[in-house]
């Protein structure tokens, strides 16, 4: 019998720092079913016993606030964990116990892992886990995740924990006429036969939970029970006082429980923190020093993962397809397999391995931000600015998300409380250029702009952000109008980034691109090889292909954007299946090889630069790749949105590509 | 005692939530997250953009309008 341990804790207390310390490499990631929440499973070993590990979303409540929430309360009480370890970061013991009070009221066995001990020290904030253990009623373990210390303390008492029998039920009271109400509704629900327990329940009834509401809604009209509807006509005018109520007196409790148990120096200690925050969010500065660190990540990125590791890479993968193409000769393979082998194999899939170090180097960059806890500040002085177009600060997060791929960055989109944010954040995703556009921007600035590297890839991200801006103002002032919804978002600590987390977050992401090189792009390469060499007879990859016949037949729709030949519209035609299938496709086309100096040459011959702009601004903007359609219409619920989306972005891409490429022409440009 | 809007209160002084007067999610997710009636704040920046306070030793950003919407008593 597996033993499930479930991780609770709040954002930012350390909760998937801890998972990785009791983990390690063991761990798996999918989806909660139903729902687009990442459901992250690991093993972990303590004396002989295994333990599956069930990472929570980072929550502040367990209410029916956000699909979080649920997905969170739900395991807790319908999928049996043996324990849940509920990770309290020390620094902020109030605010975090909110939570541990509510896991209490569900009835769960609870560890609480008092973690980030050694920042509190720090902070002279002193808290005897000795009392607060016992007031708790559970074990108190205090931890170092980022340390991996107490971690073995943590594992025996949660394995005393699982065995012990729970001790008892904390039942707090909400005052009087709460408790009162909590009784009668209690006895309404006993008798009916419901997943939860009704005193649970009662009290999350009577505090404005949706969603339980409804649950409880159906399964008792079935059963023919009019009685708990009359019992809410009675109570609607009090109910959100008892909402208050209850969180207050949960932190009551709490007030009761820390008293005397945590001591905070008179005046707060002076932290970095304070004093790095002055520079980073200041009013004027915030802005320009946030563009700076975003143009030095791009920089690096392009410096060390195209320049230096692309290179080994490249020649890895040249190396690898000359080795598969000479067994192929020695085991006489038909000429057939042998030429799917160089073009279809290594050309299309390996043209997408080159660029994961430039992907792995990205990705590092970006969850060393997110894991020093600057990612938050962006936010928030990107707030105004975002206000300006009708958005709120907490979108860009998502849209920095999908600077990496869109689909996280449409996923990111469920931190928006409103469903007016979500729609617009959702909608203009796709123009945050994903990792898997850089190669295509590579080639055209190997071929037009070597010099200007990052201030052209730079460039490139910023009209992205500037498209997106233009469009979810546009999008703020007629689809979805309303009022923009509030920005509430902690802060936390600066800390050092652990290598750990931030390795862990590259490979999420890195490996996500490695299966989609695998599979969709190989199976999108493949279907591309054989519609280049069909019919038989046809010179492969040429204008007679049915390939080329499906470029000729939509290139004339580029001929105002100045690339209006066939071979570019097959690339752009291929991205809409994989925007990594781009390069791949031109560089057959045009060079009959898959990447590197060749095919280089060949963009040079026939592209120049004011066409290689437009190229490369049609690329930034155009169609989603399919995943990413796929995406939305997931998120959004509808087909609808995912084909508005597919068409709008074509249709401002296009235009904006026709412009560059005319107003260029015009001043002189070519 | 008088009641005061957060956005009216400067770098440095401390404060007690009185009163939100928010929609009513706004208000819980507020109160969750520990501006609770009597919770102790103080402000630790407020120029331009979302004002800033601390609440508990951690730093937590609000948007202006929200602000504009939480009532607080000066402590003296």
């Amino acid at each position: 019998m597996p033993i499930t341990i479930a991780l609770m804790g709040n954002p930012n207390s350390g909760k998937t720092t801890l998972f990785n310390a009791l983990t390690g490499a063991n761990q798996h990631v999918g989806n909660w079913p139903g729902v687009t929440v990442e459901r992250k499973e690991g093993q972990t070993r303590h004396g002989n016993q295994v333990y599956t590990v069930v990472d929570l979303p980072g929550t502040y409540s367990l209410g029916a606030f956000s699909e979080d929430e649920v997905v969170a309360r739900e395991f807790i009480l319908t999928g049996n964990p043996d324990v849940v370890i509920n990770v309290v970061d020390a620094t902020n013991i109030e605010r975090n116990l909110y939570l541990t009070t509510q896991l209490l009221e569900m009835g769960a066995k609870v560890v609480v892992a008092l973690n980030m001990v050694d920042e509190a020290e720090a902070r002279q904030i002193s808290v005897d886990e000795k009392a607060l253990s016992r007031r708790l009623g559970i074990p108190v373990i205090p931890t170092v995740a980022s340390k991996r210390k107490g971690i073995d303390e943590l594992m025996e008492a949660a394995t005393a924990t699982i065995r012990a029998p729970l001790n008892g039920h904390v039942r707090l009271s909400y005052g009087e006429s709460i408790d009162g109400k909590i009784a009668e509704l209690e006895d309404l629900l006993k008798n009916g036969d419901l997943a939860y327990p009704p005193g649970w329940l009662a009290l999350k009834l009577l505090e404005g939970d949706e969603y339980l509401r409804k649950v409880v809604d159906v399964s008792l009209k079935l059963q023919g029970s009019d009685e708990f509807t009359r019992f809410w006509d009675e109570m609607a005018v009090q109910a959100e006082d008892f909402q208050l109520e209850i969180v207050d007196s949960r932190y009551k409790f709490v007030g009761d429980v820390t008293k005397d148990v945590v001591r905070r120096p008179e005046v707060a200690v002076q932290t970095t923190t304070d004093k790095v925050d002055r520079v980073l969010t200041h009013k004027y500065w915030g802005m320009p020093i946030f563009a700076v660190i975003m143009f030095i990540v791009f920089q690096l990125t392009f410096a060390i993962g195209q320049d230096l590791l692309g290179r080994w890479m490249a020649t890895g993968v040249e190396y690898a397809g000359g080795l598969l193409e000479s067994l192929l000769v020695t085991v006489n393979a038909p000429q057939w397999l042998i030429d799917f082998a160089e073009n279809g194999v290594v050309g299309g899939v390996g043209a997408v391995i080159e660029f994961v170090p430039l992907i792995v180097i990205l990705y590092m960059l970006m969850g060393f931000l997110e894991d020093s806890g600057y990612m938050a500040r962006a936010a928030y002085v990107m707030d105004n600015t975002m206000r300006a177009v009708g958005l709120q600060g907490k979108t860009f997060i998502s849209m920095i998300v999908g600077f990496g791929c869109n689909v996280p960055g449409v996923m990111a989109t469920r931190t928006l409380e409103s469903k007016k944010d979500r729609m617009i954040a959702i909608l203009i995703n796709p123009f945050m250029s994903c990792g898997a556009k850089i190669p295509i921007y590579l080639v055209f600035i190997a071929a037009f702009f070597p010099s200007y590297g990052g201030l052209v890839l730079f460039s490139v991200y910023a009209l992205g952000i500037l498209v997106a801006f233009l469009m979810g103002k546009i999008f703020s002032k007629t689809l979805f109008k309303g009022e923009t919804s509030h920005f509430i978002m902690e802060l936390p600590p600066y800390r050092k980034p652990t290598l750990g987390n931030v390795l862990r977050n590259m490979w999420d992401n890195v490996s996500g691109f490695l299966t989609r090189a695998g599979t969709t792009i190989f199976a999108v390469v493949s279907l591309l090889w054989v519609l280049a060499v069909l019919p038989v007879g046809v010179e492969p990859y040429g204008a007679e292909s049915i390939l080329g016949r499906i470029g000729l037949l939509i290139a004339p729709i580029f001929e105002p954007a100045g690339f209006g030949n066939w071979q570019a519209a097959v690339g752009l035609f291929s991205g809409i299946a994989a925007k990594e299938a781009v390069v791949a496709i031109l560089g057959m086309v045009y060079a009959g090889v898959e990447e590197g100096m060749e095919l280089v040459m060949a963009i040079r011959e026939v592209f120049t630069p004011l066409t290689a702009i437009s190229f490369m601004v049609m690329t930034l903007l155009y169609t989603p790749c399919a995943a990413t359609l796929g995406t939305i219409k997931k998120e959004t619920g509808s087909a609808k949105w995912a084909l508005f989306s597919a068409t709008y972005t074509f249709a401002i891409a296009w235009v904006l590509a026709v412009l560059v490429f005319q107003v260029g022409r015009l001043l002189g440009f070519s | 005692m008088q009641y005061l809007s957060l956005v009216n209160l400067h770098v440095g002084d401390r404060c007690k939530v009185a009163r939100i007067q928010a929609g009513s999610s706004a208000t819980r997710r507020l109160y969750e997250m520990g501006f609770n009636t009597g919770a102790q704040i103080q402000v630790l920046k407020n120029d331009r953009g979302p004002i800033i306070v601390g609440l508990g030793g951690h730093k937590i950003a609000l948007g202006r309008g929200l602000a504009a919407k939480m009532l607080v008593g000066m402590d003296q």
